[in-house]
């Protein structure tokens, strides 16, 4: 990665920050309703693993924590604002929400919201491709708690049985909603668990994007010339609750203040300035930029931006004029 | 027009739309090396290969998951669940994810997967091998729901099914399969909406799906025969969306309406059509509508437990004659 490519990604990884915390903002002033899951502290995971990937060309998908998968993807930042605000012309139009973010032009496939869901999705993607032909992969972002649902061994199963091109990424920040990993997971490194279908899997550190993207190098690398899925293990960490509405009481302060200075940004700020290819003041700079672009073109798109009719409220329910319901065209 | 076995209609949809789209697929259990548990598959895998025609780990959420995925990018995956009772297992990708995609993402995907699959009660095979859970798909948003009562529906709802641009379930019955009917000889592809008249009758309408259709149709011939009832017989193949206009014309001509149903009553197909009996066409009403639903108990192995339990031909007579007080 070169001296320009890390400052492009800082500087990605710094408006992914800025955004989520202005979504928190939103929604502590209302303007946001329902779930929402934000991404700061594992800023790395997504920026990382997608920087090796092709966005826009590989398939995407996972799950509720999804607005920074989705941007990194190709999505227009305030179309995701705008669906957070569930306007019209958000992402999703505004039907799905925080937790159903989607932009398939740009092969973002989703966000969903029960856990370990996309599993079999991603699967299916990559059984989709094979039967096409193509040289995109899948890749799923779920978190550690996903785990322990029985579509990730039922998915890994048959990935691994029918060689699909798929790249799992474990996210792994330690909790599932409130508990935490040692509580609820018998083998606590999650890496380890794939061993049992014979996929290939690595652990990685999940804050430094360097590390992170070298190690999704070698794992795309396997999955994209046809060896079969891959289960990559992010170590990182959610500086916020699981959710708005979690209180974030089950953590030691200790724990949270060992992570903060482990910080993505902060890793790689320090480096490239240690590296003497940049300075606190350009660092200021570009954080000053993202805070205007947030409010003046993000947010603003997103305030101004209109309400879905309810006169719409039927659409998208069931495919419109499809010949074969009513028995084909002839 | 050929007379067929309703699983070689089945088959026959799955052969030609495997040979016409290459995006088309097959997977279940034993649906590929061993034809599939009731020949829907028969000979497929020799056919079409083993990356078309898939066995599958016994892995229901997961597989039906899988499918769910591949339709996302165009493929046209059928989904065979061996026993509707394991679909339980997979209610979470049907609803959660298929049934609902295209909505929360604003219309930007759909899931083109069809997902049939046999239920109802067979012989003696005991409470966990014996739902009949149409009703619960009835109740979702996003699905398709059809039933066929009979070969030719079998091999066009599914032919249509499958080239449709939303998930359907095609709720079947493990009785079913080797009833014999006749199918026309060209490609044919049923609507996946509406109903259909089995029996014309003037004087009271027996509503009845899938295997239900023919207790109907034996108790109109004994109504006829016996009492000169003249009742007419709706098969209502289509349960999602179900056909409102239907079912209004049908009792707007007779008056009555006796439902028939293998479930159990409650939340379920009959409680669906008598409520839309009551919102379209109440006043069109010479009696109270009545269910004939089994009763409302896991199904015991017990064979005499197990008759008592699902409703026959005789209790749809002894519902119309109670109606007309003979």
């Amino acid at each position: 990665m070169n001296v320009a490519d890390k400052k492009r990604l800082l500087r990605e990884m710094l408006f992914a920050r800025r955004f989520e915390e202005r979504c928190y903002e939103a929604y502590v002033e209302r303007k946001i309703g329902g779930f929402l899951h934000l991404y700061p502290g594992e800023e790395a995971c997504a920026h990382g693993v997608l920087e090796a990937a092709r966005p826009g060309h590989d398939y995407v998908i996972t799950g509720y924590r999804d607005h920074i998968h989705a941007i990194k993807c190709g999505a227009d930042p305030k179309k995701v604002m705008a669906e957070l605000y569930g306007r019209e012309t958000g992402s999703s139009r505004g039907r799905g929400g925080s937790m159903h973010i989607f932009d398939v032009a740009n092969r973002f496939m989703g966000g969903y919201a029960l856990v370990g869901g996309p599993f079999p999705l991603a699967a299916g993607i990559g059984k989709a491709i094979q039967m096409k032909g193509g040289d995109e992969i899948s890749i799923c972002f779920l978190g550690d708690a996903a785990n322990n649902q029985g579509t990730f061994h039922e998915s890994l199963n048959m990935a691994k049985l029918w060689n699909l091109p798929v790249l799992y990424v474990c996210e792994n920040n330690l909790y599932g909603i409130g508990t935490r990993i040692d509580r609820s997971t018998a083998v606590v490194d999650q890496y380890k668990r794939v061993s049992g279908y014979n996929i290939p899997s690595a652990q990685e550190d999940g804050q430094d994007v360097e590390k992170v993207y070298k190690a999704a190098r070698k794992a795309i690398d396997h999955v994209r010339s046809g060896k079969g899925p891959y289960f990559l293990e992010l170590l990182t960490y959610r500086y916020r609750g699981h959710s708005m509405s979690d209180s974030n009481a089950y953590r030691a302060k200790a724990e949270e203040r060992m992570w903060s200075k482990r910080d993505p940004l902060i890793i790689l700020r320090d480096r490239l300035i240690e590296d003497g290819k940049f300075t606190k003041e350009e660092f200021k700079a570009i954080d000053s930029d993202i805070l205007d672009e947030i409010e003046d073109e993000v947010i603003a798109f997103a305030e101004q931006s209109p309400d879905p009719v309810v006169a719409d409220l039927r659409k998208y329910v069931l495919a419109e004029d499809d010949p074969y319901v009513n028995g084909g065209a002839h | 027009m050929a007379e067929i076995m309703f699983w070689e209609a089945v088959r026959r949809a799955q052969d030609e739309e495997l040979a016409r789209d290459p995006m088309v697929l097959v997977m279940g259990e034993d649906v590929g090396v061993a034809g599939g548990t009731y020949k829907a598959t028969l000979g497929l895998y020799d056919k079409y290969g083993p990356d078309r025609v898939i066995d599958t780990p016994i892995s229901e959420n997961g597989f039906t998951g899988l499918a769910i995925g591949a339709s996302f990018l165009g493929a046209r995956p059928v989904v065979e669940i061996m026993s509707v009772n394991f679909a339980w297992l997979a209610m979470d990708q049907i609803i959660n994810t298929a049934a609902k995609v295209r909505y929360m993402s604003g219309g930007q995907l759909e899931a083109p997967v069809v997902i049939r699959s046999p239920g109802g009660t067979a012989h003696q095979l005991g409470a966990q091998h014996s739902a009949r859970m149409e009703k619960v798909f009835m109740g979702i948003a996003g699905l398709r729901v059809v039933t066929p009562s009979n070969p030719r529906q079998a091999y066009g709802l599914l032919k249509s099914a499958i080239r449709c641009n939303d998930p359907v379930f095609i709720n079947e019955h493990e009785l079913m399969y080797n009833l014999k009917g006749e199918v026309p000889d060209d490609e044919y592809y049923h609507p996946l909406v509406g109903s259909e008249i089995a029996r014309p009758g003037r004087d009271v309408t027996l509503f009845g799906y899938n295997i239900s259709v023919h207790w109907c149709l034996k108790a109109a011939e004994i109504l006829s025969r016996q009492y000169s009832i003249e009742a007419e017989v709706v098969d209502l193949f289509a349960l999602k969306p179900v056909d409102r206009d239907g079912i209004r014309e049908s009792v707007t001509r007779t008056h009555r309406a006796v439902i028939v149903e293998e479930a159990e009553p409650a939340v379920g197909v009959g409680a669906e059509v008598m409520a839309i009996i009551n919102e379209e066409c109440f006043f069109e009403l010479d009696a109270a509508p009545v269910r004939v639903s089994a009763v409302d108990i896991p199904i015991p192995y017990n064979h005499t437990l197990e008759k008592a339990a699902i409703p026959e031909v005789d209790d749809v007579v002894a519902a119309v004659k109670k109606m007309f007080g003979v």
